[in-house]
């Protein structure tokens, strides 16, 4: 499985045509505790670059991203009461939704996890 | 942009800063839930340097006839909260204001309107007597219910001080004030002490083990589950205390700047009236959000914030003073927030040790 990245901070495991989604460690610790979590619905299709869902933390609300073009297949209702995983796991136990994704170049524009860490250092 | 005396102390705890009425401070250092929840159940410290504090030296009928609380009557060793109120009436600041001596005063402000009010207070008070000790004072809040015990056996300061009270105590050979008062709900401390002593205070505070440094964030959260107005959101130059549901706050059996104002909007009724709403379910409300009763727009959230003691939305507004009694109301972004809420009293938490 390989992991990308989008410049917004969501992540993406892509395998085959598969994926899962969610928000970088280092987007929660901008975020701060995170106290709600609005999670999209099953069944919808999605494209790059649309708003996904809303998290809320302490401190404003954020919208998420889609990182590829997919139909969202599961989200994870865990969050609903428990919003708090995303900070203590937000790339394992955090995700947010699982996707089939429909584009074949998905990775395309997106960032590898070196690339990332990369990126969020030059943010400072 | 101006730093308090405990900034690099903050640096040190990897705080993240924002401003804040003209400083930079911390907002959190290891999470805004885990500050207030120490401040909730054990014992929180803030760095409040950026509030300003004023001495005033004179004969206590001049201090009268600037604030809406009356200071001659005011004990020494107590304290009041009150209002500095502009000629129409309109907040410019509240304040707390400490009875030091027969004929001396602390007065205690905001931050981002400390400068305004030191004008405001010298063209009120004429004879003179008011000094700005800002710079000098350091302000550093201990909240929570097991500050007393924190100040008796971290500090050596074994105290019975009730709430609104205060005295004078010898912290690290400096002679400092311990102020029985907060801004959080909780049984609490304000202690004011030479600027110099800032870090040495802060740090031995902090040696405690009960004791986690605490930001504006969970301050923030901690005032508005007891239902404490912030100036500049909730309270302002164009509300009235009594708009603001502040009114027992204005000692109206003596003269006072604004007074006139104040007696000539409530006979003419208040155009808006303060309301404390919780909201359904984890989703935050937030401040400029609308208030809809009906559909009908019917006023404006002015703090909003997710409680994390009650697991649901709460937050302040103005709407329009006309109105009936209503309960139900929704809470909107004009967008895709829509949240329902119900009218509520203030506090939103009830049983904290405020009073223990």
């Amino acid at each position: 499985m390989d992991i990308f990245y989008t410049k917004d901070h969501e992540w993406v495991k892509v395998e085959g045509r598969s994926g899962v989604m969610g928000i970088s460690a280092y987007a929660v610790k901008q975020l701060g505790d995170i106290t709600y979590v609005e999670l999209p619905e099953a069944g919808k299709e999605i494209t790059k670059g649309v708003v996904v869902c809303t998290v809320e933390s302490v401190k404003a609300a954020s919208d998420i991203y889609a990182p590829v073009a997919a139909k969202i297949t599961e989200v994870n209702s865990a969050l609903e009461s428990a919003p708090e995983k995303m900070n203590a796991s937000p790339e394992e136990e955090g995700w947010i939704a699982k996707l089939e994704i429909s584009d074949p170049d998905a990775s395309k524009g997106l960032m590898t996890a070196a690339q990332y860490d990369e990126f969020v250092k030059s943010l400072g | 942009m101006k730093l308090t005396p405990l900034y690099g102390e903050h640096k040190k705890l990897l705080a993240r800063f924002a401003p804040f009425g003209g400083w930079y401070m911390p907002i959190s250092y290891e999470g805004i839930l885990a500050e207030h929840k120490a401040a909730r159940e054990s014992a929180a410290v803030f760095d409040i340097c950026h509030m300003g504090e004023f001495v005033f030296r004179g004969d206590a009928a001049e201090l009268d006839s600037a604030v809406t609380r009356n200071v001659s009557s005011l004990p020494a060793g107590k304290s009041r909260y009150g209002f500095l109120l502009n000629d129409k009436g309109g907040i410019i600041d509240d304040l707390i204001i400490f009875r030091t001596g027969e004929e001396e005063f602390m007065i205690v402000v905001n931050a981002a309107t400390a400068e305004n009010d030191y004008e405001v207070l010298k063209k009120r008070i004429r004879a003179g007597g008011l000094t700005d000790i800002s710079a000098e004072t350091a302000k550093i809040d201990l909240q929570g219910p097991l500050s007393r015990d924190v100040l008796k056996e971290t500090l050596g300061i074994d105290t019975a001080l009730k709430y609104f009270n205060f005295a004078h105590f010898e912290i690290l050979g400096e002679k400092a004030m311990i102020s029985r008062t907060g801004y959080t709900g909780e049984l609490g401390y304000e202690i004011f002490i030479n600027s110099s002593k800032a870090v040495e205070l802060w740090s031995k505070l902090l040696s405690d083990g009960r004791v986690k440094a605490a930001g504006l964030g969970a301050r923030d959260i901690l005032r508005l589950e007891m239902g404490y107005s912030l100036y500049g959101h909730d309270i302002d130059e164009n509300t009235t205390p009594a708009e603001a549901g502040l009114d027992m706050f204005v000692d109206y059996d003596k003269d006072f700047a604004g007074k006139k104002a104040l007696l000539s909007r409530k006979a003419a009724g208040a155009a808006k009236k303060k309301v404390a709403f919780k909201s359904e379910g984890r989703r935050s409300p937030r401040a400029h959000y609308r208030i809809l009763s009906g559909g009908k727009d019917i006023g404006e959230v002015t703090s909003g914030v997710f409680s994390p003691s009650l697991s649901c939305g709460i937050g302040l507004g103005f709407v329009e003073a006309s109105l009936p009694v209503i309960s139900d109301i929704m809470i909107s972004d004009g967008g895709r927030v829509e949240l329902k809420a119900k009218i509520t009293d203030a506090p939103f938490l009830k049983e904290t040790s405020l009073r223990n």
